[in-house]
């Protein structure tokens, strides 16, 4: 089974757009939306019924039994994280470590179980979807994304490939959705923005022994800049294996909550059934994404 | 010599399990007494840092041979540090790897991930 | 007075907003909090004045106080402790920076040391001091680069800040002092989904705030809009789609600096928000 993970690096670049295409053109039975943050794929897949929700817990959190607490302010002085101020622990700062309830001198402090999301299941015609709502202000949302990945797993029964709809930036929920990738596709936009943002996720990818491939979304905004993507990639032996041009029915697609992909006829349409047809000669038969470094 | 190997419950027919640090247990199979023990791992519902409990309790076991799909940076070094020598497992049960492993078919594991910051282990 | 640019989604447009904004006041403060893909200085181009690393505790242990008693590796919820063939093994990039390990040990075995995760540069472009962070790949979390950023921001200017896309930890470090949040909106379904999650971020942070539309196309339904209007939130400005607004972005260039109509489009914009502030 072949995971295919869509990642940008800079966020709004297209990975939803493209990804949500990618599932209808492979007629994929098992995907899911790492995008624990801020979820968006579930918005234009069709057909979708009533999911099955599950309340996510990651860390514990601390807490202070209040009629034990004798107001000495040990834990409060002792916390890394500021999460204690005047008898009070706020959930969002505390990371769980526990230290201030080793360190209560009449053991008023206890770990309790936190819910920092759901997860979300949707079961539909032999279809698996997997994705999780982190609930704000939430950190480690990288967990959270492991669980949506392990969801996915556990609930599928056999397919040829998965797709991962992932996230913005490099950090925790990224490198959790890195996990476990094979391919690894980077859509990205020639704006300077979207070039910076691009080295660093391809860093980010090559750190976890991968070799991403990109495709340029909104190619014609600035064929300077995409033709600089090209020369970037090029040099540093990244293929680039598709140009979506900048395309107004992307918008009202999404906004029909469809996948361009039903918009076969229109520019950008064509142009992802291109890219996927590539991925699904070369890099799905093949090896091609595992860095040889 | 002890031999452990992850797998997905416990009998020594079970599947190798794909995951090391998340496995829910592990065999240990002593080649002198030809006896096989499970063990619980304590690491399968940490929240981070699987790899590095999972490769202390092996450690802790006496085990010098470890047979697995994968493993991380992180667990490696713990294991290495531990003298424990790790072998790619190949598709099939606990019992089959052992015999595999008795007739020199095994070979070493040498794609050894990074660490993946607490939210790895590749769930097939 | 700090200003905070959030969105929920990537792309709508925060740095734009937030670069526009900074360099249309007659002198302020420019944050960027994104620290996982900084983008402010790609258009500002500042001189730099002064870099700085950051860094996260560690721990390091002197092996001839330990007795190995594992009570640090009982301890450690982020299993960054292991103890081989009696040399104690610490793993850095699995430690949270707690402190436990240093302050529970009996024998006070353990040290305090440092990691790099990331740094902060400031400099000056023109009219604007910008102060911006950047995580080292291959790390996990910027909150504590933003928190630097917080400590090192004037009190007395108009400071704007860029914050990260979404609603997680990183984005309540970013708006944790602002005294009012801009939510940068697109007219797309995704758009709006995002804008209520981030929305109720800065309710439950009791901030106050207001809507910009960012991309609008004059005679296209607007999903941001009618939430906006649906839940009586307050629309700063609306910007239409602009390809001359859009090129410049794409190249790099701060429009308020290119052209005068967008000069005042945001001068005004940052107007309106200084009003809704003093309310």
């Amino acid at each position: 089974m072949k995971q295919i993970l869509i990642l940008s690096g800079k966020g709004g670049t297209g990975k939803t757009t493209v990804a949500g295409a990618f599932i209808e053109l492979s007629k994929s039975i098992a995907f899911a939306d790492c995008d624990v943050d801020a979820p968006n794929l579930h918005l234009i897949i069709d057909k979708l019924s009533e999911p099955k929700k599950t309340d996510y817990y990651g860390f514990q959190k601390a807490v202070i039994k209040n009629l034990k607490c004798t107001n000495c302010g040990l834990c409060e002085k002792i916390c890394r994280f500021d999460a204690i101020k005047n008898k009070f622990i706020n959930i969002h700062k505390c990371e769980g470590c526990g230290l201030c309830v080793e360190i209560c001198p009449v053991k008023a402090i206890v770990m309790s179980d936190y819910s920092s999301g759901s997860l979300m299941l949707y079961k539909d015609d032999g279809k698996v979807f997997s994705t999780a709502q982190l609930k704000m202000g939430n950190g480690a949302s990288g967990k959270l994304v492991a669980a949506v990945k392990k969801q996915l797993s556990d609930n599928f029964i056999d397919s040829k490939i998965s797709i991962i709809d992932g996230s913005p930036g490099i950090g925790c929920p990224v490198v959790a959705s890195v996990s476990g990738a094979d391919i690894v596709v980077i859509v990205t936009e020639p704006t300077v923005s979207g070039i910076h943002d691009m080295k660093r996720i391809i860093d980010t990818a090559r750190h976890f022994n991968i070799n991403p491939v990109v495709c340029i979304n909104k190619f014609d905004i600035n064929e300077e800049n995409t033709k600089e993507i090209e020369r970037y990639c090029d040099s540093i032996n990244i293929d680039v294996i598709g140009k979506i041009p900048f395309d107004p029915m992307v918008v009202k697609a999404v906004n029909n909550c469809k996948s361009i992909s039903q918009y076969p006829e229109s520019p950008a349409g064509k142009a992802i059934k291109q890219i996927w047809d590539f991925i699904d000669r070369n890099l799905i038969k093949a090896n091609h994404c595992k860095n040889k470094n | 010599m002890k031999i452990i190997i992850p797998v997905e419950s416990k009998n020594a027919d079970a599947p190798v399990c794909p995951s090391f640090g998340r496995t829910p247990f592990f065999m240990l199979f002593d080649t002198e007494t030809q006896k096989s023990d499970f063990i619980d791992n304590a690491a399968a519902n940490s929240q981070g840092g699987a790899g590095i409990k999972a490769a202390q309790t092996l450690v802790d076991s006496g085990a010098k041979i470890l047979i697995t799909y994968r493993c991380g940076q992180n667990a490696a070094d713990v294991l290495n540090a531990g003298g424990i020598k790790i072998y790619k497992a190949e598709n099939g049960s606990a019992n089959d790897n052992i015999k595999k492993y008795k007739e020199e078919k095994l070979s070493v594991l040498t794609d050894i991930h990074p660490g993946f910051h607490n939210h790895g282990g590749k769930n097939k | 007075m700090k200003i905070a640019v959030l969105s929920g989604k990537g792309g709508t447009g925060k740095t734009l907003v937030s670069v526009n904004l900074a360099c249309s006041a007659k002198k302020a403060v420019y944050a960027d909090c994104d620290v996982e893909e900084p983008n402010g200085q790609l258009f500002l181009k500042p001189i730099i004045t002064n870099k700085t690393s950051v860094t996260v505790t560690i721990p390091s242990v002197d092996l001839n106080k330990c007795t190995r008693c594992r009570k640090c590796i009982t301890f450690c919820k982020y299993n960054a402790l292991a103890l081989i063939n009696d040399k104690l093994m610490i793993f850095n990039e699995v430690c949270h920076s707690c402190g436990g390990c240093i302050v529970l040990c009996p024998q006070k075995a353990f040290m305090e040391t440092s990691r790099i995760i990331g740094s902060i540069e400031e400099g000056i472009s023109g009219n604007v001091l910008a102060v911006s962070g950047c995580l080292n790949t291959g790390e996990v979390s910027g909150v504590p680069i933003i928190k630097s950023i917080m400590s090192k921001l004037p009190k007395e200017e108009i400071v704007i800040i860029d914050c990260p896309p979404g609603s997680a930890c990183v984005v309540m470090e970013s708006i944790r002092s602002a005294d009012f949040c801009v939510l940068v909106a697109e007219p797309t379904i995704f758009g709006t989904h995002n804008l209520a999650m981030v929305y109720d971020l800065v309710k439950f942070f009791n901030k106050p705030a207001g809507v910009l539309l960012n991309k609008c196309v004059d005679g296209q339904e607007n999903p941001s809009e009618e939430f906006c209007i649906n839940n009586k939130i307050n629309i700063l400005a609306k910007i239409p789609f602009d390809e001359q607004l859009g090129s410049l972005n794409s190249q790099g260039f701060i429009s308020v600096r290119e052209d005068n109509k967008y000069k005042e489009l945001f001068e005004n914009l940052l107007t309106n928000i200084e009003k809704e502030i003093l309310q």
